[in-house]
């Protein structure tokens, strides 16, 4: 029992080192769990969205070129607009995420998990200018790196957090094999260790799941990973063949 | 329970809420063509999203498999969002912002609006006596054509100032002055991050600036341009910076005393406390930009009148920020 309870222990310390996951408390008393994006891909976005932008005010610049002194004033308000509120109106009217940051998968929202909004936005957006300090972003790089859930320095004061919109590792519903039942007892994690080998044994080579099924020698000496995931497959769905 | 069974019994449920959760997030003109089952959605929606929070808390102490943990952990999350998401008009908002928000924020940090006013004038007029005394030092703090510049702009004699100017070129600088005053804004307003150092810098420096320039251009002798052609606006767009620089005070004060929060969390707590500066400042610079560019640059009313419309601003600001919504705060 003492050991059971220490072993759940360990596991749930582990599940929170080892991934990059931002939990949120619910007043429903769930915790939703969000991965928190990190610096290669939301640099990765923002160099989309700056590309995105030179482009943009480049068309502009040569269309509002034939209204003269009007078309520049014009072309100022749009550098201006560009500069100041092009993520504040994505992220406030797009669901959280600009161009750059859909393409990526990404999205901003508040702490506590709500939509961010125009307060939120603007304020994290501001501050980018201090993130830009003093030169390259390295302000905003060293905060991303030292903080708990990669937050940049205008994240910090908005009270904001850009994490992955899905889940970055697609899983497919556990094999179609047929069933074959566990014969020894196996502890919860142990199951839910054998079904995600079910849900991923589509996406790995044949190989590695051969030498993923095989660690199991010990327990299952007759082990493959067919059998295996015929394993996942009952243990999932019981006798009946799904 | 088996996961599979847990997956048939409830997996119709999981879908109707997907379905309301697309319904609710659409925009409101096109879910309108669907009352009957936008209302039955809204009806049922707080249960179902309890519901499903319960299911995930299932499916998580029963280690059922990832895949079925994440869609419920998203479903959970969308419904999350759609149900605490914050729900207000546009309009009343602006109108409680502009006529109660904003000036009860202003008294409400009283004390910084006047450190930085304070940062911001006393730089600006202990340059002017420094310039009255010794008319050379304006070259230690402007070059040589930076003076040169701002002479050729305000000299009577020359009428790039004194044209009336088309409109096109109006809207020019319209948009110039929007984008100058709310970069150098926002600068004074960021740069409070650091500790308040970048708000000091920008209203010392900005306070000497503009110190300089009103001094010696008075002192060349081009009152009958410059003051006149400053007195529209320097009461929005003067203020404004303050007030810029007022709340990056106070965000750099909550990061030197926190008090008892953390020093992030303090900072974060006064930067929310002080945005509604940061609005009504930007909502002040476009209104002195409006100003400049279409009221300042004419050069049709007498000087008399431009002193008068500039004076009767900054009495209405300051009646503005003492007394409204006053009652309501």
């Amino acid at each position: 029992m003492i050991a059971e309870a220490r072993h759940e222990g360990t596991s749930e310390r582990c599940h929170s080192l080892l991934d990059t996951t931002y939990n949120i408390a619910t007043p429903e008393g769930v915790e939703l769990r969000l991965p928190v994006a990190g610096i290669g891909s939301r640099s990765l976005a923002w160099l989309i969205d700056a590309i995105i932008k030179a482009v943009a005010l480049t068309l502009f610049s040569i269309l509002f070129g034939f209204l003269g002194k009007f078309g520049d004033g014009i072309m100022l308000l749009c550098m201006f607009l560009a500069l100041w509120f092009y993520n504040v109106l994505f992220e406030v009217l797009n669901h959280g995420a600009t161009p750059g940051k859909r393409a990526l998968g990404l999205r901003v929202m508040n702490i506590n998990g709500t939509p961010v909004g125009w307060s939120a936005s603007i304020l994290r957006n501001l501050i980018r200018f201090v993130d830009t300090l003093p030169g390259c972003y390295a302000f905003g790089c060293i905060s991303v790196m030292l903080s708990k859930h990669f937050q940049r320095l205008g994240d910090l004061a908005a009270g904001t957090i850009v994490v992955y919109k899905n889940s970055p590792v697609a899983l497919s519903r556990a094999s179609k094999t047929p069933p074959e039942p566990v014969k020894i007892p196996l502890s919860l994690d142990e199951q839910q260790a054998i079904v995600s080998f079910g849900e991923r044994a589509s996406g790995l080579n044949s190989e590695r799941a051969e030498e993923l099924a095989l660690i199991l020698k010990p327990m299952f000496p007759a082990i493959t990973k067919d059998r295996l995931s015929a394993y996942a497959s009952w243990l999932v769905s019981g006798d009946r063949t799904p | 329970m088996k996961q599979e069974v847990f997956e048939r019994r409830y997996s119709s449920d999981w879908e109707q809420f997907e379905q309301w959760i697309s319904l609710l997030s659409k925009r409101r003109s096109r879910a309108d063509n669907d009352p009957e089952r936008l209302q039955a959605a809204g009806k049922e929606f707080p249960a179902r999203y309890r519901e499903i929070c319960h299911h995930l808390a299932l499916a998580r102490t029963r280690r059922y498999s990832i895949a079925l943990q994440q869609r419920l952990n998203q479903l959970a999350l969308d419904g999350h969002q759609q149900l605490y998401r914050s729900r207000t008009t546009f309009l009343s908002t602006l109108q409680a912002f502009v006529f109660r928000e904003f000036p009860a924020t202003f008294r409400r940090y009283w004390r910084y609006m006047l450190a930085s006013t304070l940062l911001f004038y006393l730089p600006a007029f202990g340059m002017a006596i420094a310039i009255n005394l010794q008319p050379e030092l304006v070259f230690s703090f402007l070059s040589p054509a930076d003076v040169s510049r701002m002479e050729a702009m305000y000299d009577p004699q020359n009428d790039v100032l004194g044209r009336e100017r088309v409109s096109e070129t109006d809207w020019q600088m319209f948009a110039y002055y929007i984008y100058n005053n709310i970069t150098i804004g926002f600068q004074t307003f960021a740069g409070g991050l650091v500790f308040g150092l970048g708000s000091l810098f920008y209203l010392v420096f900005n306070g000497l600036f503009f110190g300089a320039v009103a001094t010696h251009l008075t002192a060349v002798g081009y009152t009958s341009t410059f003051w006149p052609f400053v007195a529209g606006h320097s009461a929005l767009e003067l203020t404004a910076i303050c007030i810029f620089g007022g709340v990056g005070l106070l965000i750099g004060y909550a990061g030197i005393a926190p008090g008892r929060r953390s020093r992030w969390h303090a900072i974060r707590y006064q930067a929310t406390n002080g945005m509604p500066l940061v609005y009504g400042g930007v909502l002040m610079l476009v209104a002195a930009a409006f100003v400049e560019a279409f009221w300042s640059s004419t050069t049709w009313p007498p000087v008399m009148l431009k002193f008068v419309v500039g004076g009767a601003l900054w009495l209405l600001l300051l009646l503005y920020f003492l007394l409204m919504g006053r009652h309501e705060s």
